[in-house]
């Protein structure tokens, strides 16, 4: 009834093959995106920047980077910690090394550096699969989060072994640093998330993407109709260790302001955004955002629910919130294995009918 | 469901909204994750001390005192939300016992004008005033504190500790790499050879760095850890049969629950502290008839009077101080952070004043000044009596060597003025 194609009519093939062919599904788009640019920026606080947005855009470039890997190309990766580190560790160098260079090369800049470490660490993927590469991965992770703890250089000497973002600007505007205002670190997030979902998009449906799926499907029926699985499953590292690379850049930068690699990017870390791209859905770009969007908010909203509005205490309340976190995560699975982006499609299934179901 | 989620957040954040009001100390606890058996006691101590004052004295000047609790589980990220949650309420002071919280709020603290106080954690360098203008870490920091260990060592020693290996077992994190470059520097002073062994958090698994210590046979230990780091190690050291006299943890790793899994093979273990132990001090009285008796303790009391709640309270009783004397500077009862900044400043606790509070004895003298706000320094060493299972203090208030100390902290604090962009404030 108010979700419906009827109508709706495709002349070209251009048009039949938009990222959206549905006109409600693209108004929505284009809703979010002025709601998102045009209004958001204006109304929000500190509150909100650093509890809800801020960390709900970087997670979910990081989600977008492992489901490039994961869920596109189907390489179990457990070494997202490591590479946000790596991100956050070269734009930190790069930050104090150069201080006149914007910031926003530092961050592009370590997002490559990043996706050249990621190449260098998906090498065994070219023998091994599945969970003999995962504890490959898993390799890396450790060794590079050891690697930012024993050598002195990569956080510049500094006594405590912590790294802490100095002040940068864009266009008068400081984004890092503590004099930064909600509205720039917001911004800033959200033209790289912006940019690099685009760009996600528009690479895994063209040919790059679907070598990816061709080695995620069968990686042997791949390479017999054509598919070189070294470049395909390289480039799917190097892609993804751009797009995490880019996340703990900004992590580090814009959101803590100062870190230290065993706390901020340790194995949990990397549990954290493979959860997201499980929940979301593996193989889709909105099931990042809605993965990355579930971790963030649902700790917070619990929180300020059972210790704001039932004033339990704060004890409790952090235990029951892990409990209700993780029964959701179960009941989702249960419900929906494939993640909250297909719920969403099935729900769009069941409007396109409604109310006059057959 | 994306927007069906941000409905749903926006009506828990609508509703959460707290009332501006009264003096508020926000407490940035933990009782959950790997630390949170010792940031339980902890945040039960500093709750207690400010409901004492609530429930017998009206609160400060008249003015009661609130004590949010934000629950952060040592990860800076939730640090992060809780500091942003509750700075708009009115928020004068900050003390989120965790050294990588304190490291991100400190530039933060700057601009939005709160006071950081981090007794005994958190940037040694802090302590020069003319730099961290927000930042307070009396009444000792981790390089005072490596230094009276090593006061203490001498002394056992005659006075000379040449040639002597002494190891430290660290958190590898901010905070156990803290006391690295003191003790190096001490090293060189005194001619002993350091040998520092990290421990990688939350430091369940130290098998190998025990095994290496029992090869490498050093004099002494010196440890910097943290939750459950503490048991393993005292228990490990039991293990190899290390001598518990020579074993010596900073404060954070002085507290019952630390010693306790390794029974009697903790006896005589060593700790560093700033702070009185045990419950023979008046002020117990007044918190057993005003706060135990009428129910209203933290979490029912069950830790009161152990050594990490007494480090807890000496927090609140330094902050309390600080807001009566920032009330007398002020000439009002309702401070802003600016006024508490200059509360602190001028802060004196006296012996006479500890006495009047009813915990004679229980800390150092603390004088602070513009440039000044770490005080003195002192500490003593506490020594584990596994039969009575009680703490004993078996040194005087000891001061540190501030000949090796200050032009460190000299350094540290310019470089890091250097790297934010920060001109040196004058003190006069």
């Amino acid at each position: 009834m108010l979700y419906r194609e009827a109508g709706d009519f495709k002349t070209t093939y251009r048009d039949d093959g938009q990222t959206f062919p549905i006109r409600l599904d693209r108004w929505g788009y284009y809703v979010t995106l002025a709601v998102a640019f045009g209004i958001i920026p204006f109304v929000i606080n500190d509150y909100w920047a650093s509890a809800v947005f801020v960390p709900f855009l970087i997670y979910a470039i990081a989600a977008l980077g492992l489901n490039i890997l994961t869920g596109y190309a189907g390489q179990v990766s457990l070494g997202t910690g490591g590479f946000m580190a790596v991100g956050a560790y070269a734009v930190y160098k790069l930050m104090t090394a150069f201080p006149d260079i914007s910031i926003v090369i530092h961050i592009l800049l370590a997002g490559g550096i990043t996706a050249m470490v990621g190449v260098l660490f998906g090498l065994p993927s070219l023998r091994i699969k599945g969970f003999y590469l995962a504890v490959a991965t898993l390799a890396a992770q450790f060794f590079l989060v050891w690697l930012f703890n024993k050598v002195p250089w990569f956080y510049n000497y500094s006594a405590s072994g912590q790294i802490t973002a100095p002040e940068r600007t864009i266009l008068g505007q400081a984004v890092t640093g503590p004099a930064s205002t909600a509205s720039a670190k917001y911004l800033i997030c959200l033209v790289f998330v912006f940019a690099l979902a685009w760009i996600a998009r528009n690479l895994t449906r063209g040919t790059l993407g679907r070598k990816w799926m061709a080695i995620r499907d069968m990686d042997i029926a791949a390479e017999i109709i054509g598919v070189n699985p070294l470049t395909a499953k390289l480039s799917a590292f190097a892609v993804s260790s751009f797009f995490i690379g880019i996340a703990g850049a900004l992590l580090f930068a814009v959101y803590l302001g100062a870190a230290e690699v065993g706390e901020a990017f340790g194995i949990n870390k990397s549990f954290l955004v493979l959860f997201m791209v499980i929940i979301g859905g593996l193989g889709s770009i909105f099931g990042s955002f809605a993965g990355a969007a579930f971790m963030v908010m649902m700790p917070v909203f619990l929180k300020n629910v059972l210790v704001g509005s039932l004033g339990w205490p704060t004890d409790l309340a952090a235990h029951i919130e892990l409990m209700i976190v993780g029964a959701l995560i179960v009941m989702f699975l249960i419900v929906e294995p494939h993640g909250l982006a297909r719920l969403w499609s099935l729900t769009k299934e069941k409007l396109r009918l409604w109310p006059f179901p057959h | 469901m994306k927007t069906k989620l941000t409905a749903f957040v926006l009506a828990g954040m609508v509703t959460a909204a707290p009332a501006l009001a009264d003096l508020v100390v926000p407490n940035l606890s933990y009782r959950t994750g790997p630390y949170g058996a010792n940031g339980t006691q902890y945040a039960d101590g500093f709750n207690d001390y400010f409901t004492l004052l609530n429930e017998r004295d009206g609160g400060i000047g008249g003015e009661i005192i609130q004590v949010p609790e934000c629950e952060t589980a040592y990860n800076t990220e939730k640090g992060v939300e809780c500091y942003e949650a509750t700075k708009d309420t009115g928020a004068l002071v900050y003390n989120p016992l965790s050294t990588g919280i304190t490291y991100q709020l400190i530039p933060k603290v700057g601009v939005d004008k709160k006071v950081l106080y981090t007794p005994g954690y958190g940037r040694t360098s802090a302590k020069n005033g003319k730099v961290f203008e927000w930042v307070f870490n009396a009444p000792a920091n981790y390089w005072d504190g490596a230094s009276v260990a090593i006061k203490y060592l001498l002394e056992e020693n005659g006075g000379d500790l040449s040639g002597k290996k002494i190891a430290l077992v660290y958190h590898n994190s901010a905070y156990g790499k803290e006391p690295i470059r003191t003790l190096e520097e001490l090293a060189a002073k005194h001619g002993f050879e350091l040998n520092a062994i990290p421990v990688e958090a939350p430091g369940q698994e130290q098998k190998s760095q025990w095994l290496q210590i029992r090869r490498d046979k050093p004099d002494y230990v010196l440890m910097w850890g943290w939750g459950v780091m503490n048991q393993v190690a005292i228990q490990e050291a039991a293990n190899i049969r290390f001598p518990m006299e020579n074993f010596i943890g900073i404060w954070w790793a002085g507290s019952e629950i630390d010693v306790g899994p390794a029974g009697a093979g903790a006896d005589g273990y060593k700790s560093l502290t700033f702070n009185g132990v045990g419950m023979d001090y008046p002020l117990y009285d007044d918190l057993k008839t005003h706060v135990l008796d009428t129910g209203k303790a933290s979490q029912g009391g069950e830790h009161v009077g152990s050594a990490v709640y007494s480090r807890g309270m000496y927090a609140a009783v330094v902050i309390a101080e600080a807001i009566r004397k920032a009330q007398e500077l002020a000439g009002t009862a309702q401070i802003n952070p600016e006024q508490l900044r200059e509360g602190f400043e001028n802060l004196e606790i006296s012996t006479e004043r500890l006495a009047e509070i009813g915990l004679p004895d229980f800390g150092p003298e603390i004088a602070l000044s513009c440039s000044n706000h770490g005080g003195s320094g002192m500490a003593r060493i506490q020594q584990w009596d596994a039969s009575a299972k009680t703490w004993n203090l078996i040194t005087e208030f000891t001061e540190p060597d501030n000949e090796v100390l200050d032009p460190l902290i000299a350094a540290d604090s310019e470089a890091y003025a250097k790297e934010a962009g920060i001109t040196p404030r004058e003190c006069n």
